[in-house]
């Protein structure tokens, strides 16, 4: 038995079936550009600003990317028993949701780079420490992928996917320090920011594009590696709790 | 109560691959497999036979490690799946009682994906599939996507998919509810190949005929319990001692039947419907006095047959289901022979 067959086909089959599909990546490229767009007429500063405004913008195409696609998918394959196919196979848990997610990894990394790209053309980019920046962008697709995962395994229904992690996500917009300092957050809110896992990942990317980190690098990346440890860890005990029954 | 299993002529000389100990399973206050044991042997068709609801799919479920056993011992070629469900999954092979393959998949892609999930090479699996399409009858749909298939072929390929990998064993979850006449007996002709082949079979049904056909081995499960395990042949046997006949008739008064119980003593009769007896004996059954005594009564006797006993019969006796109860899960779809 070789697993790595199985974790490649599994990635291979879930691009092909759901991540590759037109109506997807019109939706990995239209929603960062809404997004820049949005935030950039609404700011009213200049192409100046665009260096301020990327890294929330490449943190929620992130989010929204990969935790829309994979709590769907996930959630419609339980539902049509063919998850059950997976379970089957002489293959690791672990090694079967990695597989399961490194798809919607993969889709959260390339939205990524579309407001990146967008941005070439319009402001200059050498200041970016790209060094930092790949290894946050991963982080952010990991973080949020196996939040979706968490959500995933949390619902029966496909909508109910939608909704709950829609309950998660808008509140993190706001909250997560994207598009204004989390210091100018209300003071009684500013505790729930550092709940959540974009917090630390949108830190790095302010640090690695504009150098406007408020935390330490180091204890963003920590932090951020911790919190997909614990995410996935939770998503597998859920899984053999409510799925394994 | 303890039942005992029969070790007769299908189990010789073949070592035990499935063995299960005091296997039990709750939902709650349901207590949906209550404390079973059987064993498999090696190439050995055994069936599982009951009505819905019986405990089928959930010990296939336990077996194959879709759900955890609360009470029991699973023990699949020797390697304990209580502690460890995934330790024995290379060996088994598993057809759901729902086709649960990926509806935006080819038939031929399906295959393969399933191949590699049990780590077969890119070449293997590509011959495998195309081997197995043509062997179910689906070369001509391979490249069709799977939600664009018929019942009966979405059942072949998920039984397909369950052998991709040359299983030792594959389990098959009531094979043929639910699909037309033709497909069910090509998948139970596929079945007999298979079993011909070597592969061990676990199969759950709740078709008697299918059951009869099939297997070698059958245990009856009500209620979460096995009531009785044994061969086809001597299930049968103490039925096959006993003559059966069936007398069709028209004008037949209520009491008809108990007319001829008081009349004929040394039968048995049973009123299967309005117009249908049933007369069960151990003696030779001597038609003529019964015609003439119903016909007397004022009926007309419009064709008599003897019936050949079958494992519906025992069925029936083993674990007092009605066999009207039987017939309408039959009428479902997939039951004629």
């Amino acid at each position: 038995m070789k697993p790595w067959i199985a974790f490649w086909n599994i990635m291979l089959k879930d691009m092909r079936a759901y991540y590759l599909k037109p109506p997807n990546i019109s939706w990995g490229l239209i929603f960062p550009i809404a997004w820049t767009g949005m935030f950039f007429i609404r700011s009213g500063s200049g192409l100046d600003s665009i260096l301020t405004l990327l890294p929330g913008v490449i943190a929620i195409s992130i989010l929204f990317g990969t935790t829309s696609l994979l709590a769907v998918t996930v959630t419609f394959e339980k539902k049509n028993r063919s998850f059950e196919r997976l379970l089957l196979a002489p293959i690791p848990l672990e090694l079967l949701m990695l597989a399961k997610t490194s798809g919607a990894i993969l889709f959260g990394v390339v939205n990524a780079f579309v407001p990146i790209v967008l941005s070439l053309f319009l402001t200059d980019l050498s200041q970016v420490a790209w060094i930092t920046l790949f290894p946050a962008v991963l982080l952010i697709a990991i973080a949020s992928t196996f939040f979706g995962l968490f959500i995933a395994v949390s619902v029966s229904e496909v909508f109910e996917a939608q909704t709950f992690s829609n309950f998660f996500r808008f509140p993190m917009i706001f909250l997560c320090g994207l598009f204004f300092p989390i210091a100018s957050i209300p003071i009684f809110l500013r505790p729930l920011s550092y709940l959540f896992p974009l917090t630390y990942g949108a830190d790095i990317l302010h640090g690695a594009i504009h150098s406007g980190n408020s935390m330490p690098l180091w204890l963003d990346f920590v932090t951020i590696t911790g919190f997909c440890i614990i995410l996935f860890y939770i998503s597998l005990r859920n899984i053999h709790k409510r799925w394994i029954i | 109560m303890e039942i005992s299993e029969s070790i007769t002529s299908p189990t010789l000389n073949r070592y035990p691959l499935i063995e299960v100990s005091q296997l039990t399973k709750r939902f709650d206050t349901v207590t949906a497999v209550d404390g079973i044991n059987f064993t498999v042997f090696q190439g050995e068709l055994f069936g599982f036979l009951g009505p819905n609801g019986a405990g089928k799919t959930t010990t296939i479920n336990m077996l194959t490690g879709l759900a955890r056993p609360d009470l029991g011992t699973i023990t699949i070629g020797g390697l304990d799946c209580k502690r460890n469900p995934k330790v024995a999954q290379h060996l088994i092979g598993v057809v759901p009682d729902e086709s649960n393959l990926y509806p935006e998949l080819t038939g031929f892609d399906n295959l393969c994906f399933c191949a590699s999930l049990y780590g077969l090479p890119k070449s293997d699996r590509q011959t495998r599939a195309w081997q197995l399409l043509e062997l179910f009858d689906l070369k001509e749909a391979a490249d069709r996507k799977f939600a664009a298939y018929s019942k009966g072929m979405k059942r072949k390929l998920t039984i397909a998919a369950g052998i991709i990998h040359h299983p030792q064993i594959l389990f098959l979850d009531e094979p043929t509810t639910g699909i037309d006449v033709s497909s069910a007996r090509q998948i139970r002709r596929l079945i007999a190949e298979l079993h011909r082949a070597g592969t061990t079979i676990f199969l759950t049904t709740h078709y008697i005929e299918e059951a009869e056909r099939l297997c070698e081995r059958i245990a009856f499960i009500v209620h979460g319990r096995i009531v009785k395990i044994d061969t086809v042949a001597n299930l049968l046997q103490p039925v096959q001692e006993r003559k059966v006949m069936l007398i069709s008739l028209s004008n037949s008064s209520n009491d008809l039947c108990g007319k001829l119980s008081t009349n004929f003593p040394q039968f048995e009769f049973q009123a299967v419907s309005a117009e249908q007896i049933r007369v069960e004996s151990v003696e030779t059954i001597n038609i003529g006095p019964l015609v003439r005594f119903v016909e007397e009564q004022g009926a007309e006797v419009t064709e008599a047959r003897r019936v050949r006993p079958s494992l519906e019969e025992v069925f029936v006796r083993v674990t007092g289901i009605e066999l009207n109860l039987m017939r309408k899960e039959k009428e479902k779809g997939g039951g004629n022979l």
